[in-house]
């Protein structure tokens, strides 16, 4: 497989020591095996997350990606702007398009640039992390790297609201997208097609502003995987994976369950499944142990 | 009342749907809404909407100003993308209930202590200062907001979590002193500040 360069952006939450420097990891991990490499668009700002519409104003926010956007151009031409974090994917392609849409807004996010000598061309296409994934490695090729299947284990696929919706992966459905299934059969473990919390929203930001509202959500969430005997829960969203992940124990006081749920990226299952140890598949970051994964990686 | 309150009431006097469709990112899409109370049913959160989008949407062309901006339910907007996915009409919903929250929250009538409210502009204001969101530091100040006591009680309650986190190193105590930042800040202000004149100045232009 020839080298795949792309351009990068990890998004607040991966940085070192911030709350999803686990799926960081891994994502290295796994693109490391895959032959993808990760050009990190060089002094990318904070894309203001969806949550930033509540000072920032529409302009604002936009021009926001509209420089992550432009500082790609420059120094990283001609590659794919690719995101892990669903809300930096999302809010990232929304200004791409709002922008592509709006001349009048195009030429104002320009003007703002201009203050610091960028200018945006906005020729870049703005892509997930999955879509590279599905379409450009394929689920095959994906197979083919694998050392150690994940046999015997049940997971949950947690897709969540933002990498599904309003963009999505080209060809899947809203209400029942496949392809985490099928990344999960691809690394030797059992999918659970029946799960019907795969799309519920877990509340996002007000998992932080509005706990109780939330937190009943995601007990749902996580109730639904251990009716149908999962072992783990699977997701490509950093937010999906901390809100559901860190507070079960809050839910647990909350409403009487004994969860201890472990919430794992699929670029850990990849990771594990193409033969990398637990530190580099960064299961040492998980708040609730995936054991049945340490073991695999043990072996 | 603020004075640009004032000055859009005055201006528009007749038609809220016309200053929405004027004022708030994606406005003018309420007048395609065709009441099928689809988006009614989407919102993760909708029991706790007095007034759901569908509702909000009948207010403005039946001219509820006040009771539209002062309503807390786009607050509770997750967005889920639900609505959008589902609207027959094509209705960009989430960035219409983003654009009434924060055309509310521009004239001062945005309900004070919405929690969600608040976040988003700690939020803000978090991120503007390095360019990048600090967890630690949007994390103590949300804590924080009602003042020292009730942090103090908020970050006991939490503290088991933040142990985990800082175990796991998803959580540094280092961050509270400086932590991540992009390089050119002063940049990117200066770059915001500009885009927020240009905004406001479309706004205060059309009132
Ligand atoms: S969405 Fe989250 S991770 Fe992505 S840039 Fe914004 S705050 Fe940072
Ligand atoms: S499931 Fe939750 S965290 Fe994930 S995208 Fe939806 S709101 Fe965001
Ligand atoms: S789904 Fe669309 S058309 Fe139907 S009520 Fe909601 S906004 Fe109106
Ligand atoms: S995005 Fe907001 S308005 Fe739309 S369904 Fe979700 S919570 Fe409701």
């Amino acid at each position: 497989m020839a080298k795949k360069e792309v351009s990068y952006y990890p998004g607040c939450s991966s940085q070192t020591g911030a709350s999803s420097s686990n799926m960081m990891r891994a994502t290295q991990t796994m693109c490391d095996e895959l032959d993808i490499q990760l050009n990190e668009i060089p002094d990318w700002n904070c894309c203001g997350a969806s949550i930033g519409y509540g000072s920032g104003g529409e302009l604002p926010r936009l021009t926001l990606s509209a420089r992550n956007i432009a500082l790609s151009e420059q120094h990283n031409p001609g590659q794919e702007i690719v995101a892990t974090c669903a809300a930096c994917w999302l809010s990232t392609r929304e200004a791409k398009e709002r922008l592509h849409e709006d001349a009048n807004m195009f030429r104002d996010a320009n003007t703002a640039l201009n203050e610091i000598n960028l200018k945006l061309n906005n020729q870049t296409p703005v892509r997930h992390m999955v879509e590279v994934l599905v379409e450009d490695i394929g689920f095959e090729a994906i197979k083919a790297k694998i050392k150690k299947p994940l046999q015997g284990l049940k997971i949950a696929s947690y897709v969540g609201c933002q990498t599904n919706r309003p963009f999505g992966i080209a060809e899947e459905s809203f209400e029942n997208p496949v392809y985490l299934d099928h990344l999960i059969e691809s690394v030797g473990a059992d999918s659970i097609p029946t799960y019907e919390k795969k799309v519920q929203c877990c509340g996002g930001a007000l998992a932080f502003s509005e706990p109780e509202k939330s937190q009943e959500m995601i007990h749902g969430i996580i109730e639904a995987a251990y009716d149908h005997g999962a072992d783990l829960i699977a997701t490509p969203c950093p937010l999906c994976q901390a809100n559901v992940e860190i507070y079960q124990d809050q839910i647990n006081a909350r409403f009487g369950s004994k969860f201890n749920m472990p919430v794992v990226y699929y670029s850990q299952l990849m990771s594990v499944a193409f033969g990398r140890n637990s530190k580099d598949s960064a299961l040492d970051g998980q708040i609730i142990r995936a054991k049945s994964l340490e073991d695999i990686a043990g072996k | 009342m603020s004075d640009l309150n004032s000055a859009m009431t005055e201006r528009y006097h007749n038609s809220f749907l016309r200053e929405v469709e004027a004022n708030v990112e994606e406005g003018e899409w309420v007048k395609m809404c065709m009441q099928c109370g689809v988006c009614a049913g989407s919102c993760p959160l909708g029991n706790a909407w007095e007034h759901t989008p569908q509702k909000l949407f009948m207010m403005i062309r039946a001219g509820k100003r006040e009771a539209v901006l002062s309503s807390d339910s786009m607050w509770m907007c997750t967005s889920c993308y639900n609505c959008i996915a589902r609207c027959p009409r094509g209705l960009p919903i989430t960035h219409i209930m983003h654009g009434l929250a924060h055309y509310a929250k521009r004239l001062g009538l945005a309900p004070k202590n919405q929690p969600t409210a608040q976040f988003s502009q700690i939020f803000w204001d978090n991120l503007m200062k390095k360019g990048r969101v600090n967890e630690l530091k949007l994390g103590l100040s949300v804590y924080f907001k009602d003042g020292f006591g009730q942090g103090i009680k908020n970050a006991l309650a939490n503290k088991q979590l933040g142990q985990n986190m800082m175990k796991a190193k998803r959580m540094n105590a280092m961050e509270f002193f400086g932590g991540h930042s992009i390089k050119d800040t002063s940049g990117l202000q200066k770059m915001i500040k500009k885009a927020q004149e240009i905004e406001d100045a479309k706004i205060q232009g059309n009132s």
